[in-house]
Order: C-alpha cells, then sequence, then structure tokens
C-alpha cells in the first residue's frame, strides 16, 4: 500500500494528527533552543560531516582496524553479510550460552534485521527495555519512530496497553504511575535475564571501543547483571579516532531530543572479568549504498530522528505510514535501496521543502537524495501510471509552445462555464478540499503583448 | 539594462496579474524587459517526478530561449531554484550554462542582489504575513532559515518593510513547509491539504490581513483552501504589493 494511502488514514482522525505534528514539534523546538545555543553549532555539522565522509571512503580498512583492536580488549568479532546471518551468529552464541532471556536495549539494526521474532521462534524470551520500545513490544506493533518508538500512542494507549499487559488500574493515564509500573515491571526483567544484547552508536575503530547512548540507563542495566552482552551494529557506525567521538556526542542528543547530552553514554572497552562480549558487524546492503555515488552519504546517518521530528509530512503521517523499519526522510531514502519495487512510493512522500537537510547533523542532503531516488526509480520502470501519464502528456504539451498556448486559451475559456459537479469530482485530487484558481479571460502573454501595442 | 522575463507557466495562464505587477515593478526601476513568447514551462514537475527524459528537451528550451540575456528574471523561487540548482545534469556540458546560472535571478533577490534596492517607495497599511517558499528559502537563500544557526536575513521582507505603514503578522512557525509542493500537492493530497490548513491558522492566530510570498504555487494551494473554507484571509503575490497595488 502506497504511503499517501497510509498517510491518508492517518489524517483521518485529525486530532491525533495535530496532537502528533504538535509533539514532535515540540522536540524540533527543543532541538532549535539546543542548537542555537553553541556559537560553533554549524562548524560541529561541518566537522560531523567531514569525519563521515574520511570514515565511508576508508569503510574497511577502518573496519579492520576496529576488528584488530576489539579483539585485543576480549572482544569476540562476527561478521554479518545480511538480516539472516546476523540472526544466526546472535541464535548460536545465546544457544552456546543456553540463555533463554534476553534484555535487548534499544538497537534500530535489530528491528532492521527481525531479530525479536527470530529469537522468539527459537524459544528465547527478548524483552525490549527502552521504555517505549517496551510499549509498542507489549502492543505487538512495530517502533513508528527511532528515538521516540511509542510517539504515535497517547497516555490514554499506554494506560490500555499496561492494564492488559502489565495489570495497572484501569483508565490510569498519569505518567508517572504508568512509569512506575513499567519500571518495576522492567526491574524484573533485568534481574533474570541471562543475556543483554544493545546497538551500538559509536565504535572506535582506534580503540576497539564503543559506545551505547540512553536516557534511561536500560543498556547498561541490562547488560550489567548477565555474564553476556552481544553488540549489533551496521558498519557505518565507525568513526575513526577517540577524538572525534565529542563531536558526535555534542550533536546527537541536541538533534534528537534537545537535550545537550544524552543521560547516559556508556563506553564499552572490552569484556568484564568472566563474561564475554561480542561484536556483530552487519553489512546487510551497507556495502551497496557505499557503492553510489548518489546515496553513499546516507551512511552518514547517526540516528538522531532530527529529520523525522522536523519533517511536515511525516509529522502529520506518522512513522507507520512509512511500512519501513526505519521511516521519515532516511527511511524514504534507505528503504528503496533495499526493495525500489516495494518502496517506490517513499521519495514521493515529500513535499521537496528541504527542512531535513537544513536539520540533519551530519549534513546529508536528504531531500536531494529524494528526488534522485525519483529519477533512479523512473529509470528502473517503478513509477506508476498515475503519477508517469500526467507528466508525459504535460511534457508534450510544454515542448510545443503553439499548443501549449492553444491549450491554455481552451481551458480559460471552458472550465469557467462548466457546472460544478464536472469540474469537482472523484478524479480531481485538487479539489477534494481545494478550489480552483479562478481562470482569467487572457493569458499573462495576451496581457503582455496588448499593453505594448497600445 | 536588458532582462529577460522567465514566467512560470501557471502564471502565464492562470495569474496573469502577478506577471504584470513583476512587469510594472521592474519598469518602475527602469529596467527593460523583455518577454520571450517561446518559453512554456522550465520542466520541475515532470524532474520532481523522475521523468528525466521529459526534462531534458525542456531544460534545453530554456536554455536556447534566455542564453542571450544580461539578466533573467523570475517571480518564483521554485522555478529559479530549478534552473540554477537542478539544470545541472541537463545541461552540465553546454556551454554558456553556467553563466545562465549566474544570471538568473529570483524578483526578490533581482532587487536587493544585482540592483541593490533599498527601499521601495509607497504604502500598504496592512497587516502582511510572509509565507516563506521552501525553494526560495532553502534552496536559494533567500532568507535564513530556522533551522540554520546562523545571521538572520530576509531580502523578501526588507523589501516589504521599506514600505510605509506596513504591519507583520508573526507566526509560530516562521518557515513551516504549506504542502503544496507540486505534484505533491495531488499525490498525497491529505497530508498536502493538511499542512496548508495548518499554516492557515497559524496566519489566522497571527492575524495575517494578506498572505503574500515569492511563490505564487504555494499561494494557489493556500487560497485554494482559504477559499473553500471561507476564510477572511486575502492573498497576494509578493510582486503585486511591491509595485503598488493595494
Amino acid at each position: 500500500m502506497s504511503h499517501a494511502t497510509q498517510a491518508a488514514k492517518f489524517v483521518e482522525d485529525q486530532d491525533r494528527a495535530h496532537w502528533h505534528d504538535q509533539a514532535l514539534w515540540f522536540v524540533r523546538a527543543k532541538r532549535d533552543r539546543m542548537a542555537t545555543s553553541l556559537p560553533e553549532w554549524e562548524t560541529l555539522r561541518e566537522k560531523a560531516s567531514q569525519i563521515k565522509a574520511y570514515t565511508m571512503s576508508h569503510l574497511a580498512d577502518l573496519l579492520e582496524q576496529f576488528e584488530r583492536n576489539a579483539t585485543k580488549l576480549g572482544v569476540q568479532v562476527h561478521w554479518a553479510r545480511n538480516a539472516a546471518e546476523h540472526n544466526e551468529i546472535v541464535h548460536n552464541i545465546l544457544f552456546r550460552h543456553d540463555v533463554h532471556k534476553v534484555a535487548k536495549s534499544k538497537s534500530m539494526l535489530t528491528e532492521e534485521c527481525h531479530l525479536n521474532p527470530y529469537l522468539e521462534r527459537h524459544g528465547i524470551e527478548v524483552v525490549d527495555t527502552d521504555l517505549g520500545e517496551r510499549i509498542v513490544q507489549l502492543n505487538n506493533e512495530p517502533p513508528s519512530h527511532i528515538v521516540l518508538p511509542a510517539i504515535h500512542r497517547k497516555k490514554e494507549d499506554v494506560g490500555e496497553i499496561f492494564h492488559r499487559y502489565l495489570n495497572t488500574e484501569e483508565g490510569a493515564t498519569d505518567p508517572e504511575y504508568l512509569a512506575e509500573a513499567a519500571r518495576a515491571h522492567l526491574r524484573d526483567k533485568f534481574m533474570n535475564a541471562d543475556a543483554g544484547i544493545t546497538g551500538v552508536n559509536f565504535a572506535i575503530a582506534e580503540t576497539g571501543g564503543f559506545v551505547v547512548c540512553t536516557n534511561e540507563g536500560n543498556a547498561d542495566l541490562g547488560v550489567s547483571l548477565p555474564k553476556l552482552h552481544i553488540a549489533c551494529m551496521g558498519i557505518e557506525k565507525l568513526i575513526p579516532r577517540a577524538a572525534d567521538l565529542g563531536v558526535f556526542l555534542r550533536l546527537l542528543a541536541r538533534s534528537a531530543t534537545g537535550q545537550p547530552i544524552t543521560t547516559y553514554s556508556s563506553h564499552f572497552h572490552g569484556p568484564r572479568e568472566g563474561c564475554e562480549l561480542h561484536i556483530v558487524l552487519v553489512d546487510n546492503g551497507r556495502s551497496e549504498i557505499l557503492g553510489s555515488d548518489d546515496f553513499r552519504r546516507s551512511l552518514n546517518c547517526i540516528r538522531c530522528g532530527a529529520c523525522m521530528n522536523t519533517c511536515p509530512v511525516y509529522r502529520r503521517s506518522g512513522g507507520h505510514s512509512y511500512q519501513t523499519t526505519v521511516p521519515g526522510p532516511i527511511g524514504s531514502i534507505l528503504a528503496p535501496a533495499r526493495d525500489a519495487n516495494a518502496h517506490n512510493s517513499l521519495p514521493y512522500a515529500c513535499s521537496l521543502c528541504g527542512s531535513c537537510t537544513d536539520v540533519c547533523p551530519v549534513k546529508i542532503d536528504l531531500h536531494h537524495q529524494l528526488l534522485t531516488w525519483r529519477r533512479e526509480i523512473a529509470v528502473r520502470g517503478l513509477v506508476p501510471l498515475s503519477k508517469r501519464f500526467p507528466m508525459r502528456i504535460a511534457g508534450v504539451v510544454f515542448r510545443r509552445p503553439w499548443l501549449y498556448r492553444w491549450l491554455g486559451g481552451l481551458a480559460r475559456a471552458i472550465v469557467p462555464w462548466l457546472p460544478r459537479f464536472l469540474v469537482y469530482n472523484r478524479l480531481n485530487a485538487w479539489g477534494r478540499q481545494r478550489e480552483l484558481p479562478n481562470f482569467p479571460k487572457k493569458s499573462f502573454r495576451q496581457t503582455f503583448r496588448d499593453r505594448n501595442e497600445q | 539594462m536588458q532582462v529577460g522575463l522567465f514566467i512560470p507557466c501557471y502564471i502565464d495562464q492562470l495569474y496573469p496579474q502577478v506577471g504584470m505587477a513583476t512587469v510594472r515593478l521592474l519598469e518602475k526601476l527602469d529596467v527593460t524587459i523583455e518577454y520571450p513568447e517561446e518559453q512554456t514551462c522550465c520542466g520541475q514537475p515532470m524532474a520532481n517526478t523522475g521523468l528525466t527524459e521529459e526534462t531534458a528537451p525542456l531544460a534545453r528550451k530554456f536554455f536556447d530561449i534566455f542564453e542571450k540575456y544580461e539578466y533573467v528574471v523570475c517571480p518564483s523561487g521554485s522555478c529559479t531554484a530549478m534552473v540554477r540548482h537542478h539544470y545541472e545534469e541537463y545541461l552540465a556540458n553546454v556551454s554558456g550554462f553556467d553563466e545562465l546560472k549566474k544570471k538568473t535571478f529570483e524578483l526578490c533577490e533581482f532587487l536587493t542582489d544585482v540592483l541593490k534596492v533599498d527601499k521601495i517607495e509607497g504604502r500598504f497599511p496592512h497587516r502582511v504575513g510572509l509565507h516563506q517558499s521552501c525553494h526560495g528559502l532553502r534552496e536559494l537563500r533567500l532568507a535564513s532559515s530556522s533551522e540554520v544557526n546562523g545571521p538572520s536575513f530576509n531580502k523578501a521582507r526588507r523589501l516589504l518593510e521599506s514600505l510605509d505603514e506596513i504591519e507583520f503578522a508573526e507566526l509560530s512557525r516562521p518557515d513551516e513547509c504549506c504542502g503544496f509542493g507540486g505534484t505533491f500537492a495531488v499525490n498525497e493530497e491529505a497530508v498536502s491539504c493538511m499542512m496548508g490548513l495548518d499554516r492557515i491558522h497559524d496566519h489566522e492566530q497571527a492575524k495575517t490581513e494578506v498572505l503574500t510570498a515569492n511563490d505564487m504555487s504555494c499561494l494557489m494551494h493556500l487560497q485554494g483552501l482559504i477559499r473553500r473554507n471561507n476564510k477572511q484571509i486575502r492573498v497576494m503575490h509578493i510582486a503585486e504589493i511591491l509595485a503598488g497595488e493595494s
């Protein structure tokens, strides 16, 4: 189903769509306050963009450097070509350790690989320990945002979900009460977990260490008790040096939620004594994007979600309307790279306003890449007839000034006399909620010529 | 100074008064205008659909028509951005294209940057809501955008501010997209209209009397919504205000 169809469904509930828009605009406004409070903001963005450009042009070498240094720290490094290999590797490690219960902190990569259902099929319980992720997990739905996974759920919804699964009082909506219930529930899960799985925000080639950023401290809680920690990362999460980290940590939380820094930035440099630390490096289509001059820069993404918060379309259509793990502007670039046919409507789910490009902390030219994807989709013959046909006709007309003039005149002569039902009907998407302009008698060119001849 | 006037196709066909206001404004500033009649459309709707084969001949046609002028001026940020930023792949190796890019201007920036106009004579005793059309804002940088941390400036507003008795409505979201987006307006009709209605609501809250912008396309969409919903906001292209219409 196209994004437009899904979006129309979301918009139908006007109250909820407005609430969703305002909730995310609030985050965007917080981000603005943080960005303007740093005089060096634009320098940081430029620096981050350059570091990422360097990383992507040296990715193979840097990944090997990271593997060497991580191994020296006692980490076991695994390489996964795709989602299936990633899931298999993770399951094998868990199987070897006889793990039945896993506490997992937020990782979009494991969402992308659909790790949870895979492990559940193998009889392993996976609990998402990020509060937002836990809410959507209990409700059996995917996250709708990469930083705020349950942003589409109001506190009333959460109360209902918790009442159903955590036995909270019916009709409870007090955020504090609900958070307390989640805390008690998750404490129990942390205490009984046999292994912790985390994502990776930044992996440092120079040291072999990595950093996980959370606001709830759930990554630390999840990996501190069990003897096994598996960290799953996309290969683009690498940065060359420890000194680069500061640039990204300063940009990430400010861009994501308007905080100066995430509450917890946890550094992992090798396993604790008597414990095991595994890192799974996942490609899953990234090498292919790396090979593309047009789309390489999309790998710079640090998954802050700022492009979603600012996107006027995302805010009004909801994350689920994109039907992909990473929604919004960046998701509309990454998803077609994976399957252009299935996601051919996403690059068009965009008014090309360019706000995402200006907000992006690593300066990805998002809206230009979306435009480039439209061309790519056309080259592959995946533009639906409904979009292609009117443009073919327009092309024929615009190439012939006489035909353009004649048709323009004809329309201006006829349309004002047509009965309303002939102009405003099912076929006229413009006129469903909008009036057409008043058609003038004369075009500009006629008016201008008449004036000059007087 | 000889200027080739580039009038977007929808202004030519639907808003002749905007084209004429552009003419009057430029003539008042001693600019000699030529309007080449072979022009049709810059090809942006096709380009934004991804159809390069449909766009290429229109880009070439545009180049052939406008190459000879000292300046090319257009009362639309979006169509100007098409020429300056998106013709590259069709005309990259054509000699004279770099020059064409450098001499093609949106109307307001032509006034502020080329003619160095500081003051527009006249009065406009109304409360004006200035809509920042996205391509003018984030492609041509006609104003500073709210996302970027830097010096604040706004070429269109500077010109408007020089009119006597003008007042401005201050918006809660100063540069959010109106949702027109070309074919987006019909492809994503639901979101497009919600975006437009939200902009109008913001203008109502700010007590906008006259809604204006550098781009008639955004205004066509907003005006369509305003008229359907019987709102009391008047819509004028910025050229009309600067040319002294009341």
